[in-house]
């Protein structure tokens, strides 16, 4: 069956952009002229690039995840709504555009205070900083992006590819290369989804380190997935387009949100006490920072991303209701998306930074641009399967 | 009370769910149906309500979130305020997060074996007592349906008995209870 994108979801991924075109350029006016004649401006731009760029994208690769984990697994329930991650990892293309664009933004303004070890000024003058130098490092910095981004769009056009060509020839050679393929993507993700989160994210407090700091970012992002992955899915459902996915896929999908909630609310928690409990100052300042400036915001994000999915989400009734579940999810999404804005701006611009016109414009325009490509990916492709191995399986799933 | 009760036994897992189903749609209760392995769908057919487990797990996690919350507080900060690594110990609330890991294992053991107990005791399946299936053969490789006459007395005993045999059973047993 073929997806067909209707006059009101066009209707409103316009108004997304234009809103947040406006607003982006509202947020500009008032940073240029009530604040300190627009000292921040080039920093405040590049972070909110970075946060609404890096959360797009993280979401467009925890589908390509989740996709390489389906083959590495051999899973059979998710063949009904294959084509949906695939087209939510279809936006990697552009997520990883937009992501070049707020790197290159950051790199030609010298970092532009958000990766201030790009600065020599500073360097010269930071001993830590120099002692980090040897890998942090613009030409290496650059190197690392493009492999991690080049290794991601690679693997995604081959399964893109296979999944296209198997419609047409069915068989098993290709459900086998998959898996293979699979199965080594998620070697190089292992290593990449730490190291690109050290990079991009955590590089900004540039003093400060946490080796779980990669699976916490990955966590968030897949969680993220997990909600767009299940609001997609009961949206096409309710236009009447998966006459395959029953109420045992949507629980299916409803036991990721909750449990990626729960992972997320995990690696946070466990970063956060043992931190807390060895008290080195080397260590606390990260949460020194956001206690002093984002006191609300964090710890108010924390509690609605963990309690929510685990209090309404908890019941097998709450997670095969369309209601429920679209509700929750939109709430974590944007708490989620604050836990990256916190990420990015309390080690940049720290207690100056607010979530004003810019904020909401620049995520408002990347949400838009967002929604218009993966439901243009979804008119693309049939939206049911063909010769899938385990689609007969599938389409009997009930749990 | 007398009663009389129909073993039907069958050497397929789908034969047995088709079988049901025909009994079922002719208006015959099955009471029970003995298997070594769950048989995915046969739930709703015979008309077995959700399990409730689930329900019971979140009373026993609840239980336990509280056991500990309340433990932690008596021996930690009530009865011996203990200082490690110079923590606060003046309230729970101040040193509440060095409690979080132990509160939520706690959680977790008494929701486990609450469900465990529970499943055994509810099943009649603790260590030592009688096994109450029909024929030692459902543990290995047969699947067994009960009917109760009692519960299908709209049919006589031949009726059901004809019936059971149309739907490609390889044995048939009855037994009288009192």
């Amino acid at each position: 069956m073929e997806f067909k994108i209707t006059k009101k979801a066009n209707l409103l991924t316009m108004f997304l952009i234009v809103f947040g075109i406006v607003f982006t350029g509202i947020g500009v006016i008032v940073e240029t002229t009530f604040h300190h004649h627009g000292e921040h401006l080039g920093q405040r731009i590049s972070g909110n690039l970075l946060i609404d760029s890096f959360f797009f994208f993280a979401i467009g690769l925890g589908a390509l995840f989740f996709l390489a984990l389906q083959y590495a697994t051999e899973t059979g329930w998710y063949a009904s709504v294959k084509r949906i991650i695939e087209a939510v990892a279809g936006f990697l293309p552009v997520g990883v555009g937009l992501l070049i664009v707020a790197l290159l933004t950051i790199t030609i303004q010298q970092g532009a205070h958000i990766y201030v070890w790009m600065d020599p000024q500073t360097v010269a003058h930071d001993e830590l900083i120099q002692g980090k130098s040897a890998y942090l490092n613009i030409p290496f910095f650059w190197i690392r992006t493009l492999v991690y981004l080049g290794t991601y769009l690679l693997f995604w056009r081959g399964f893109k590819t296979r999944s296209l060509l198997e419609d047409q020839v069915g068989g098993t050679d290709i459900h086998f290369k998959n898996y293979k393929k699979a199965a080594l993507f998620l070697v190089f993700f292992a290593v990449f989804s730490s190291t690109s989160s050290w990079d991009w994210i955590m590089s900004i407090d540039v003093h400060w380190f946490s080796t779980l700091f990669g699976w916490y970012v990955f966590a968030g992002m897949w969680c993220s997935t997990m909600i767009v992955l299940v609001t997609l899915t009961l949206y096409l459902k309710k236009k009447g387009y998966l006459p395959n996915v029953n109420e045992s896929h949507i629980h299916d999908l409803g036991k990721w949100t909750f449990a990626t909630s729960f992972l997320w609310s995990y690696l946070w928690f466990s970063q956060f006490m043992l931190i807390w409990y060895a008290n080195i100052p080397e260590e606390t300042t990260y949460h020194l920072t956001r206690i002093k400036d984002f006191k609300f915001l964090y710890f108010g994000m924390f509690i609605i991303n963990f309690a929510f999915p685990m209090l309404l989400l908890m019941s097998r009734d709450a997670k095969r209701h369309a209601g429920v579940l679209t509700f929750v999810g939109m709430v974590v999404l944007f708490g989620h998306w604050v836990d990256v804005y916190i990420m990015v701006m309390a080690g940049s611009m720290g207690g100056s930074a607010y979530i004003g016109f810019m904020e909401i414009g620049l995520m408002l325009l990347v949400l838009g641009i967002f929604i218009k490509v993966v439901l243009t990916n979804l008119s693309k492709a049939p939206l049911t399967v063909k010769n899938h191995p385990f689609l007969d399986e599938s389409i009997h799933h009930e749990i | 009370m007398a009663d009389k009760i129909i073993y039907a036994m069958y050497d397929d897992d789908d034969v047995l769910k088709d079988g049901a189903k025909k009994l079922v749609a002719k208006g015959i209760k099955v009471a029970e149906v003995f298997s070594p392995f769950p048989i995915h769908g046969i739930d709703p057919i015979i008309g077995v309500k959700n399990t409730r487990l689930g329900i019971m797990a979140f009373i026993y996690g609840l239980t336990g979130l509280m056991l500990a919350t309340l433990g932690m507080r008596f021996f930690m900060i009530t009865d011996w305020p203990m200082n490690i690594g110079g923590k606060p110990n003046e309230s729970y609330l101040d040193n509440m997060l060095a409690f979080v890991p132990v509160t939520f294992e706690f959680t977790v053991l008494c929701a486990a074996h609450g469900m465990a107990l529970t499943y055994f005791l509810r099943n009649k399946t603790l260590p030592g007592l009688p096994a109450s299936n029909p024929d030692p053969r459902t543990t290995d490789d047969k699947f067994v349906m009960e009917l109760r006459l009692s519960q299908n007395s709209q049919f006589t005993e031949t009726e059901l008995h004809d019936l059971l045999k149309s739907t490609g059973i390889v044995e048939l047993d009855q037994r009288d209870v009192k």
